[in-house]
């Protein structure tokens, strides 16, 4: 080993170090524990019991008990409205989030105050918005039920938050609230280093500007896009704060992250919460992988 | 460049409606942290009558001690940041100014883990916190938020390290300086900006973590913040006192809003320093 190479790993180690405490470490116990039947109240008592918490009687997949088949279970429900929020969210805030910075990237008085104002939602803690929304969303004080009572658009105040029909849409409704500007800046980004000599080029010639849209821009900004997107995604596959207060962490929105911290810490089955969350790390290293593979993209450099 | 009317009219419009959305719900509950009593159900904008009550009651409740709070998340996220600084700067100076073997592979794992679901490490974290005896108190906190606050700077302070020109190493190389005292005298200078829109970001992070403070500690005194929110409750179901809980979003709220305003350019040239250019 030269002298650069131990210099790098002196002045890496604390990384290191820290990553391994804090990640590796707590990650492979979560996996032995998962093998386990451990409880949260005596950890040391925990046996080895194979692959049971997945497969087994009572296990997360191929449980004899779930009578009304996987996708009706806690555990089955937790992963649909995980996927149905994180697509339908990421979806709406992408699409969202390309209107903003184009909007953005328009010339017109006032744009640094507008894109102050973006960053508002942002700058707000996830539970400050949960918060706020779950009173604006109130089922009878919340302005918003007031606003469309009085334009007649409902007949009846709704339970935006408690009514099963409408609570994993709320949550979306808020998240887009929320993370929209993170898209939009980091599109905006991107739209921001373009050549404006093609857009001159373009003008002249009198390209429509929809066609120079989708011949040009959208091409040009895709890297940046696809990564603004994978961000987002594993942000949203591993949502839990938003749901836990918004909809008082109940049944019917559970996410997966929350069936996990219920499992574990609520119930204290630990060895059964770790199998879960050990599930779940899995399905968004699929996620990640799958995503990487379609985009064809390189995440590291070099 | 010449727009026609409607398209400029457009623009304002939409300029305006963005604006609205971004803005409105912070300000009415800055307007319902106002009310009291039974104005708190007229859903007016304006308050009818300007009280303090809600801000006084967060600080005068005993079940709810909201100052120690403020405190306890104030000392963890200062801490959070003072050591991903430190530790991200030591690996960054590795990872963007020496090439060696494995040095691609060190940063997408690093990226990897800025990308790990909190809760699967919950378990084992759970246990390795109990063994250190900081289970139960805030300040135990900043050992698992190291794993997303540490990841990311390492990340974005590799990409700043990596732009800066190697004449100025080289000179101080020639000048016989080793790698600490390049650290130390050339690159910090010039990392301010990376510093203070990553630390930024760090504080930010770490100011609204939830999952492992909800867990991690139950001690009513050691509770951080977003915790200490989302458990002011009244008496029953349906008597939440949705006064203070505005009146407590407004306060932590409030200093995280001016700091984005006031350092706008820094985060986002820091946010985005972590995905574009990755």
């Amino acid at each position: 080993m030269n002298q650069k190479t131990r210099t790098a790993w002196l002045y890496l180690s604390p990384m290191l170090l820290v990553l391994i405490v804090v990640a590796l470490w707590p990650l492979g116990r979560t996996i032995w524990f998962s093998l386990t039947d451990a409880n949260i109240n005596d950890l040391d008592a925990a046996k080895f019991v194979g692959l049971e918490n997945y497969f087994g009687e009572y296990g997360l997949f191929a449980n004899p008990n779930y009578t009304d088949g996987f996708w009706e279970s806690d555990w089955g429900i937790s992963i649909i409205n995980t996927l149905k929020f994180s697509v339908v969210s990421v979806t709406i805030e992408t699409l969202l989030g390309l209107g903003v910075a184009l909007l953005l990237n328009q010339e017109f008085k006032g744009r640094a105050w507008v894109r102050a104002a973006v960053l508002v939602p942002w700058a707000i803690p996830t539970i400050v918005s949960a918060k706020m929304w779950g009173w604006m969303l109130h089922d009878q004080f919340g302005v918003i039920n007031q606003w469309l009572y009085d334009l007649g658009l409902v007949a009846q105040k709704v339970a935006w938050t408690a009514d099963p029909d409408f609570a994993l849409w709320t949550v979306v409704a808020v998240d887009v609230w929320k993370t929209t500007p993170f898209m939009a800046l980091l599109i905006l980004a991107a739209l921001q280093v373009l050549p404006k000599d093609c857009y001159e080029a373009a003008r002249v010639d009198g390209v429509h500007p929809l066609r120079l849209f989708w011949r040009v821009t959208l091409p040009l900004i895709k890297p940046a896009l696809m990564v603004a997107v994978i961000f987002r995604l594993l942000d949203a596959l591993r949502i839990f704060d938003l749901i836990y207060v918004l909809t008082s962490n109940s049944n019917s929105t559970i996410s997966m992250s929350g069936f996990v911290r219920r499992e574990m810490v609520d119930n204290g089955y630990m060895g059964y919460g770790s199998a879960a969350s050990t599930a779940l790390f899995l399905i968004i290293g699929l996620c990640t992988v799958a995503y990487i593979r379609i985009g064809r993209m390189k995440l590291g450099e070099d | 460049m010449h727009r026609s009317r409607f398209a400029t009219f457009s623009i304002y419009a939409l300029a305006a409606l963005v604006v609205v959305v971004s803005v409105f719900p912070f300000v009415y509950a800055i307007s319902t942290s106002f009310k009291s009593g039974s104005a708190l159900f007229d859903p007016s904008l304006l308050p009818s009558s300007v009280s303090l009550k809600n801000y006084i009651s967060l600080f005068t409740l005993a079940e709810q001690p909201f100052g120690r709070h403020i405190l306890n998340s104030i000392m963890v996220s200062v801490l959070v940041v003072a050591l991903s600084l430190l530790v991200g700067v030591s690996a960054a100076y590795a990872l963007g100014r020496i090439s060696f073997k494995g040095r691609g592979l060190l940063l997408t794992t690093v990226l990897a883990v800025s990308m790990f679901p909190q809760v699967a490490v919950l378990a084992g974290m759970f246990e390795l916190i109990r063994a250190l005896g900081i289970y139960n108190k805030a300040l135990g906190l900043v050992l698992p938020y190291m794993i997303f606050t540490l990841p990311f700077t390492v990340w974005v302070l590799t990409t700043f390290m990596k732009q800066l020109p190697k004449e100025l190493e080289e000179a101080a190389i020639m000048d016989g300086c080793g790698p600490f005292r390049i650290i130390k005298d050339v690159f910090m200078p010039l990392l301010w900006p990376a510093l203070v829109s990553t630390g930024l970001l760090a504080f930010i992070a770490a100011w609204n973590e939830f999952l492992f403070a909800l867990t991690f500690v139950l001690d009513n005194n050691e509770r951080t913040v977003p915790v200490s929110i989302s458990l002011i409750s009244g008496a029953s179901k349906y008597d939440i006192p949705w006064g203070n809980i505005m009146a407590a979003s407004v306060l932590v709220t409030l200093p995280l809003v001016l700091l984005v305003l006031l350092f706008q350019k820094k985060i986002v040239s820091g946010l985005t320093a972590g995905a574009v250019k990755g």
